[in-house]
């Protein structure tokens, strides 16, 4: 009975992933020509770094850091401490710390290069996966597993650390982005001695179909909005492969939008710290927004519950591996004489402690009273709220004789 | 010195229970914190779990195989001394990152059975140096100082991919099907011999389906490829383990049943269709799929029961029992599956109205008795009585045991009528007219047969109402009035059925093998095959046949 229909899913999955790997592989050995990058994958930094951005030639010389060698050491410290706190909170979720945790591993140099080239007053409105961006931005890593644990919705003020809390909806923030860079522009009209400030978008390929972006892109452009649009193309948006999200390098839908687009080699920190630097100065003087491309790799799972070995194949993952950003940045370093053995030391050390410290501080969270909620509804006391939570307060009472939670 | 137990997690958003694999550690072996202690399949995934705890092992408490939920203590540790002690270890040696790394792609789907060189790997590590704390995370770029001072191109001799590629952990997951799994094809002609006498065996798939849980995964991996690399693993170490497996498996295959084929084979319906199906007794190959993929659905099996339900009972009840019906006097049975199915095909064959005629001979001379007594009676005096008024009871009797002759065809319902009006086709001066009797099945025969005079008369004299003549549920010709014999008659739109009565006069008929002059006459029907099908409108005209064959069984 209809069993022409049948020939299960697992066999046409295959063909699938068969012809997309196969254009996949066409298109992944070209792009390098038109990918901005100065650290290489060998590990060899190039003199200078230029590029045909939206008609003219952009020198990226005065933005690049290539040769200041305290200021390379911390880049890499900062990723190499959001790896190890990567892997620590994957540890952690494997033995039933967290309820979920979204690794980066792969993406150190987009994040870290992105907000380390952010300045005070900008703001960064993340997805769930900008760890190493929170880093940057002042957020202590027991702040942000707090959301993984499940004991608060948000885990830090966002007005604090001018960093908004992670969205869960996908490509939601390219809106708040936007609507916040057209407030700053309108605060900046009022006000001109407020500090210019820019604001990002963080989102990877998969947010990139969502309308949300798309929306958010139109805005922008028609206000010449002070945003940086920051996409972290990560190769896969969960099993779909970002061969399927789009036919065209995504740096270069900007252009349909009337704005700047550049792709950069998202696993080197160097030029992904420049490009960076160079788009917030666009945005900063009133140019209006940029589109970049990190083109990356997400080179572990999409969540812990997420199995990739179910549908891409390990060679691609062995691939990437030689592209790693970390690897690059050290062997740089260990050749030009910038750091030795034992900054590499101190630095595990630290990382070491960073992970105690850390899995500690998980350990002894507890879970927040209920009674905090009623403190979360609105802004101010509402009486509404007051009149439930004294409801609630005696609701509670009444069960004093067996415990709070019996 | 404390004892802790570490209790099974959820490692994916809800999983329930989780099947202990394979223990990578044993007890009185020492760990650290995020050392892998054992490998889990959950409904997601095959996971590694690592150690929360640094100490020694004091106890393994869930076997390999084992299916656990959530919560259940797995292993124990003795806390050997201050927490976080097994940190202070991190990066001693890049013992277990190998293993782990080989794993995360090559093997992972291994584990089992495990690869041989994976398995060896670790099991050395385990047992001959327990002392070596293993790293607990996966190498880092950097923290380790030993093996690395030699600088780059040491590094790169000594692993394949740079040992700073090494910082990906993997995600700590694996196996299943997997992507790689198409590339590993070329490795088939080694397992051929096996993989020949099972496609062999699908032909035979009819045969023994009883096969445990192991085999029939073991077959789906042969058979269908989707989990070559399982495959492939089981072929290489199964020589390892001895010859024994291989002969019975050579042996075994004709008993074999191939479960894809019988996956395939199967109905398809989601498991509360089935159990449903099931708690009513039906076969679920009986039912019409109507499913996007071919399955039965929930409303195909309802849909399918209340025909069945309709068309088996209820035919004593069937006028008066209307509780079901919510007080109305109308039935909607949706028209879904293989009705409207048919319907449309039936449209399309023919042109809108496909008929289907039937005739049937009958020896109607009870019935002429019959008629013959109830003019002789006091209570029919003055009533003009006719064999069509036997007829007309006999088509009342026999729609309440096939309603769906009674009934009305709209585009996605059946209408079936839980009353008859009852349609007397008359030749009238202005032409053909169907007026009706209201409530026939409410009538008694008397009562009947008065209805049916006015009627005529009425007809006759050019009369009739448009109101007589709406809301007809079945019709009857009386061709026989013409000295017809039979005909096909054409459905009067809005019915499903009409019944033509022939002409009823003496034939030879054979009764216990003698011919005799018998009265005679044949019943011809046509039906709207949208809604009667052959073997109903059978039934219906055997019934009616029966009636006129023994007007005593009106009397039941």
């Amino acid at each position: 009975m209809n069993a022409s229909r049948l020939p299960a899913a697992e066999f046409e999955a295959e063909e699938v992933l068969r012809a997309a790997h196969a254009a996949d592989v066409g298109r992944d050995q070209e792009p390098g020509g038109e990918m901005l990058q100065v650290l290489s994958s060998d590990g060899s930094m190039a003199g200078g770094m230029a590029a045909e951005v939206a008609g003219s030639t952009v020198d990226f010389a005065p933005y690049l850091s290539a040769t200041d060698a305290p200021h390379l050491r911390s880049l890499y410290r900062d990723m190499f401490l959001i790896r190890r706190f990567d892997q620590e909170s994957t540890a952690l979720q494997r033995q039933g710390q967290l309820a979920l945790w979204v690794p980066l591993t792969g993406q150190e140099a987009a994040q870290i290069g992105s907000g380390r080239a952010l300045q005070p007053q900008d703001y960064a409105f993340p997805t769930y996966r900008e760890h190493g961006v929170a880093l940057t931005r002042g957020v202590r890593f027991d702040e942000i597993l707090r959301l993984f644990r499940g004991v608060t919705n948000g885990g830090w003020d966002p007005r604090e650390r001018n960093f908004h809390l992670y969205t869960l909806v996908l490509a939601a923030q390219s809106l708040h982005a936007v609507g916040y860079a057209m407030g700053m522009q309108r605060d900046q009209l009022a006000d001109p001695s407020l500090p210019q400030g820019v604001s990002v978008a963080y989102f990877g390929d998969g947010a990139s179909s969502e309308g949300d972006i798309h929306e958010s892109m139109v805005f922008a452009a028609s206000f010449d909005a002070p945003v940086v649009f920051f996409c972290q193309n990560n190769q896969w948006a969960i099993s779909v492969p970002s061969s399927v999200q789009t036919k065209v390098p995504l740096a270069k839908r900007a252009e349909g939008y009337g704005f700047p687009g550049v792709r950069v080699d998202g696993n080197d920190v160097v030029a992904v710290e420049a490009v960076m630097r160079w788009a917030l100065e666009h945005a900063r003087t009133g140019k209006g927004p940029v589109l970049i491309e990190a083109y990356t790799y997400r080179m572990s799972a999409h969540t812990t519950a997420d199995d990739p070995t179910k549908y891409r194949l390990s060679r691609d993952e062995q691939e990437w591996q030689t592209r790693d950003p970390l690897a690059r940045l050290e062997a740089y370093l260990r050749t030009a004489g910038l750091a030795d053995e034992s900054f590499f030391e101190e630095l595990g050390a630290e990382a070491r402690s960073m992970a105690t410290d850390l899995r500690e501080a998980v350990l002894s969270m507890t879970a927040p009273d209920l009674e905090s909620r009623f403190a979360a509804v609105y802004a101010e006391p509402h009486p509404l709220v007051q009149e439930e939570l004294r409801f609630f307060q005696q609701y509670e009472a009444g069960f004093a004789d067996e415990g709070k939670h019996a | 010195m404390t004892l802790k137990t570490f209790n099974l997690p959820d490692v994916g958003e809800g999983l329930t229970e989780a099947e202990i694999v394979q223990w990578k550690v044993a007890p009185g072996a020492t760990v650290s914190v995020n050392d892998i202690i054992c490998e889990i399949e959950t409904a997601k995934s095959l996971v590694e779990l690592s150690s929360p705890y640094a100490g020694t092992v004091s106890e393994l408490l869930v076997p390999e195989g084992e299916t656990i939920e959530v919560g259940t203590p797995i292993i124990s540790v003795e806390d050997a001394s201050v927490s976080g002690s097994g940190n202070e270890h991190d990066g001693a040696g890049p013992g277990v990152t190998a293993p782990q790394d080989t794993s995360g792609h090559g093997s992972s789907g291994t584990a089992w059975p495990p690869a041989p060189g994976a398995n060896h790997g670790r099991s050395a590590a385990d047992s001959s140096s327990p002392d070596q704390d293993p790293v607990p995370v996966p190498e880092m770029p950097g923290e380790i100082a030993g093996p690395r001072a030699g600088g780059s191109p040491a590094r790169e001799a000594a692993a394949p991919g740079a040992a700073p590629a090494e910082p990906t952990p993997g995600p700590l997951v694996g196996t299943g099907p997997k992507a790689d799994a198409v590339r590993r094809r070329p490795r088939k002609p080694q397992a051929a011999p096996v993989s020949g006498a099972h496609v062999g065996s699908q032909q035979g798939h009819a045969a023994a389906t009883r096969l445990d849980e192991q085999q029939a995964s073991d077959q789906a991996g042969h058979a269908g490829g989707p989990e070559p690399a399982r495959q492939a693993a089981a072929v290489e170490v199964r020589p390892e383990s001895g010859t024994a497996p291989a002969q019975s498996e050579g042996m075994a295959p004709q008993a074999r049943v191939n479960p894809l084929n019988q996956l395939i084979n199967r109905v398809l319906a989601k498991p509360p269709v089935r159990k449903a199906a099931r708690d009513l007794g039906i076969n679920l190959a009986d039912v019409p799929a109507t499913g996007s993929a071919g399955e039965v659905t929930k409303q195909d099996l309802m849909s399918y029961q209340s025909q069945r339900d309709a068309e088996q009972d209820g035919a004593d009840s069937f006028w008066t029992d209307r509780k079901l019906l919510g007080g109305g006097r109308i039935e909607r049975i949706p028209v879904r599956g293989v009705r409207k199915a048919t319907a449309k095909a039936m449209v399309q064959s023919a042109f809108t109205a496909p008929h289907v005629s039937i005739f049937v001979d009958v020896d109607a001379s009870r019935t002429m008795e019959f008629v013959k007594r109830l003019k002789a009676s006091r209570d029919f005096e003055g009533i003009k009585v006719s064999p069509l008024l036997i007829l007309a009871k006999a088509v009342i009797w026999a729609a309440a045991r096939n309603p769906s002759v009674n009934a009305t065809w709209s585009d996605d319902e059946i209408l079936v009528k839980h009353f008859m009006n009852l349609g007397i086709a008359a030749a009238t001066p202005r032409g053909l007219m169907v007026p009706n009797i209201k409530d026939a099945q409410d009538l008694s025969l008397k009562e009947l047969a008065l209805a049916l005079n006015d009627l005529a008369t009425t007809a006759r004299a050019g009369k009739t109402q448009p109101a007589q003549m709406q809301g007809g549920t079945l019709t009857i010709t009386n061709i026989g009035a013409l000295g017809i014999d039979t005909g096909t008659p054409i459905i009067n739109p809005g019915e499903v059925a009409i019944v033509a009565f022939g002409t009823i006069k003496q034939k030879p008929w054979v009764l216990d093998g003698e011919v005799i002059p018998r009265w005679i006459t044949t019943l011809g029907g046509s039906f709207d095959h949208r809604v009667v099908d052959g073997d109903l409108s059978a039934r219906f005209m055997a019934d009616v046949a029966s009636i006129l064959e023994e007007p005593a069984l009106l009397l039941d």
